[in-house]
């Protein structure tokens, strides 16, 4: 295994509300992911999985603990820039796509390029490039309501990946769509991380799109019950 | 950067046109209101000035008795001026055109059967120069009719068409009470004032026939004076008051008991008037532009908490919350200012047809338009702030979830 740490969380918690109504949704997560590693999280719903994957794609900040993305102290960071570095580093993608309603596939993939202030021409070139990765290219006109729920996916996922970001965060990509579709992204997902070795963390509850990962972190009340790299090492 | 969140905007106020026009409008009527009001203003204060100027220019005017004052004022009874005063000031004044003595007094005028109530000027030829009047037909005053007060008289259209209808009076004679007049010329038409007087309602008799015969005094009762062009009719005010304190021995220190009245000051008094309900009214239509503000803020709330998933989106992909900021902030602007816009639009073509019903002419004003653009962008400032920051603000983990 590689030891090129890209993520590293010590003692992450974290605590909704206070006093008698908080609400502990993660207590202290021990966590490293590697460059290049595919994650899986698992474990039913409340079971702090996707408060993980917020904290670790820096739109939420522990309450306790550290979180640490290369050299830098997440938790310490303002909110703007937090926002930065999902701009430069972090890629998302969704179970509900988030695609920007009548707004042309290509348009949707440059957004992220918008916010990089990459100059309309350039931005234009690397949002068919995405497109073309996906297997989209000849619908980058088409507006998401005319488009398959795979295909949706796909623009969002070319969005995710057309700023070459560090990691890959996926919150339930398959959880609607059909077992063939699901295979075709996941299988998607996969050939990214093998052939560019973008690292990628996926939550999902579904045991087979798991098993395409090569780790799986099982979740139950807040904390890590199984991890499948420690039963290697 | 900016240019791209300009454009963005134009999408989202695209994709609903519908609300977007009715979110609009109370801009659109705000700024028409005020673009209306400040041009029909400008053109009735114009109108006014014109009219003033149309009295007589460069005019002054010289009466007993002390400037008029506010409610409550005493008004301290003086004596009454002399054909000599007008002598006085016509020959011991400089630069000036003419000076008219005049005395008036109501009287039934009658020819034939007609009959019509009018009002009689006592005056000399020189009325006409310095009230600008022109003759229409016939003749002035001689100076021998003048000097004896002959009954003779000139006569307005009002009065002709009353007691001559259409003909030609001149020659013809008319009674005024009791004395016989014979009218020797008309004058010329000048129409309502703006005070809505007619100015044509007038017969003019020469001053020492209306003095012996109908008033049985020697009385002036106000003495008009023209001042040539380019003489300031500060200098000639200032000698004639003078002038008239030596005559009529009023020691240093004591007020006058006449007065001379620039006719400047009546322009300036009544565009002041005109300029100040101009500006009351232009502020009670830029309530209405307060209330279309509003109406934009309210739409833009419902517009972000709509757009919710989309702002999460953003916020989740890098966005800034002042990127999110400014792409909602402009969104409002652009909304006001094509509120503005079209408002500037629909505001001139009413203040044309405004200016048509109440005849008064269409003064174009671009201080205004620039005004109305600035204050419609200040209003989408203004009321998209609130929505922006309430987008800017919102929690990304949230937001994503929102259904």
């Amino acid at each position: 295994m590689e030891t090129n740490i890209l993520i590293s969380c010590a003692g992450v918690g974290k605590t909704y509300g206070s006093g008698a109504n908080a609400m502990q949704a993660l207590q202290s997560v021990d966590l490293d992911i590697a460059t290049g590693e595919f994650v899986a999280m698992m474990g039913p719903s409340g079971s702090g999985k996707s408060t993980l994957l917020n904290i670790l794609g820096c739109i939420d900040i522990p309450s306790s603990g550290s979180y640490q993305f290369e050299d830098v102290r997440v938790e310490r960071l303002s909110r703007d820039k937090r926002a930065l570095l999902r701009r430069h580093f972090l890629g998302f993608i969704f179970q509900g796509f988030n695609l920007l309603n009548r707004t042309s596939a290509l348009e949707n993939v440059e957004l992220p390029l918008i916010y990089r202030k990459i100059p309309p021409r350039q931005r234009r070139i690397m949002a068919l490039e995405a497109l073309a990765t996906v297997g989209l290219e000849r619908w980058w006109q088409h507006t998401p309501g005319e488009l398959s729920g795979g295909q949706q996916q796909r623009v969002a996922i070319a969005r995710a990946i057309v700023g070459r970001p560090r990691i890959l965060l996926a919150d339930e990509p398959t959880g609607n769509l059909d077992t063939a579709r699901s295979i075709e992204i996941i299988e998607m997902l996969r050939s990214f991380n093998r052939s560019e070795g973008i690292t990628i963390v996926m939550v999902t509850h579904e045991a087979d799109m798991a098993a395409y990962a090569d780790r799986r972190i099982q979740f139950q009340d807040g904390r890590i019950v199984e991890d499948s790299s420690r039963e290697v090492s | 950067m900016i240019w791209e969140t300009v454009l963005l905007a134009l999408r989202a106020i695209r994709r609903n046109v519908l609300r977007s026009s009715l979110t609009i409008l109370g801009v659109v009527i705000g700024v028409a209101a005020v673009i209306s009001m400040v041009t029909a203003g400008s053109g009735a204060t114009a109108k006014v000035t014109g009219d003033i100027a149309k009295l007589g220019s460069n005019m002054l005017h010289v009466r007993p008795g002390q400037a008029m004052r506010g409610p409550g004022g005493a008004r301290i009874a003086s004596a009454r001026f002399t054909t000599a005063d007008a002598t006085a000031i016509t020959n011991g004044i400089a630069g000036l055109a003419a000076v008219a003595p005049t005395a008036q007094t109501a009287r039934q005028a009658i020819s034939g059967s007609a009959n019509w109530a009018t009002s009689v000027t006592g005056t000399t030829a020189f009325y006409l120069i310095v009230r600008d009047w022109v003759l229409a037909e016939g003749r002035l005053f001689s100076e021998g009719e003048e000097r004896a007060g002959a009954g003779v008289c000139l006569i307005g259209q009002t009065v002709k068409t009353q007691l001559f209808g259409n003909g030609s009076p001149v020659g013809s004679s008319l009674r005024l009470g009791t004395i016989s007049f014979k009218v020797i010329g008309v004058l010329e038409k000048k129409g309502q004032s703006s005070f809505g007087q007619d100015q044509d309602d007038l017969v003019i008799v020469p001053l020492r026939t209306m003095q012996r015969r109908m008033a049985g005094n020697n009385d002036v009762e106000a003495i008009y004076v023209s001042v040539l062009d380019g003489v300031p009719t500060e200098t000639v005010q200032a000698g004639i008051e003078e002038l008239l304190r030596e005559r009529r021995g009023i020691l240093a220190g004591q007020e006058d008991d006449f007065h001379v009245r620039d006719m400047k000051e009546i322009i300036d008094t009544l565009a002041g008037t005109t300029t100040v309900l101009t500006a009351l009214l232009s502020a009670v239509a830029g309530v209405s532009l307060l209330v279309g503000g509003i109406g934009i803020m309210n739409i833009m709330m419902v517009s972000v908490t709509e757009r919710t998933r989309e702002i999460g989106t953003r916020l989740a992909i890098g966005a800034l919350e002042r990127d999110v900021l400014l792409q909602f902030l402009v969104e409002a602007v652009v909304l006001a200012f094509f509120g503005g816009l079209i408002g500037i639009i629909v505001g001139l073509c009413s203040a044309a047809v405004i200016g048509r019903i109440i005849g008064v002419p269409f003064v174009f004003k671009p201080g205004v338009i620039a005004a109305a653009f600035l204050f419609s962008g200040t209003v989408g400032v203004v009321f998209g702030y609130f929505p922006a920051r309430k987008a800017a603000r919102l929690n990304p983990i949230e937001a994503l979830r929102y259904e």
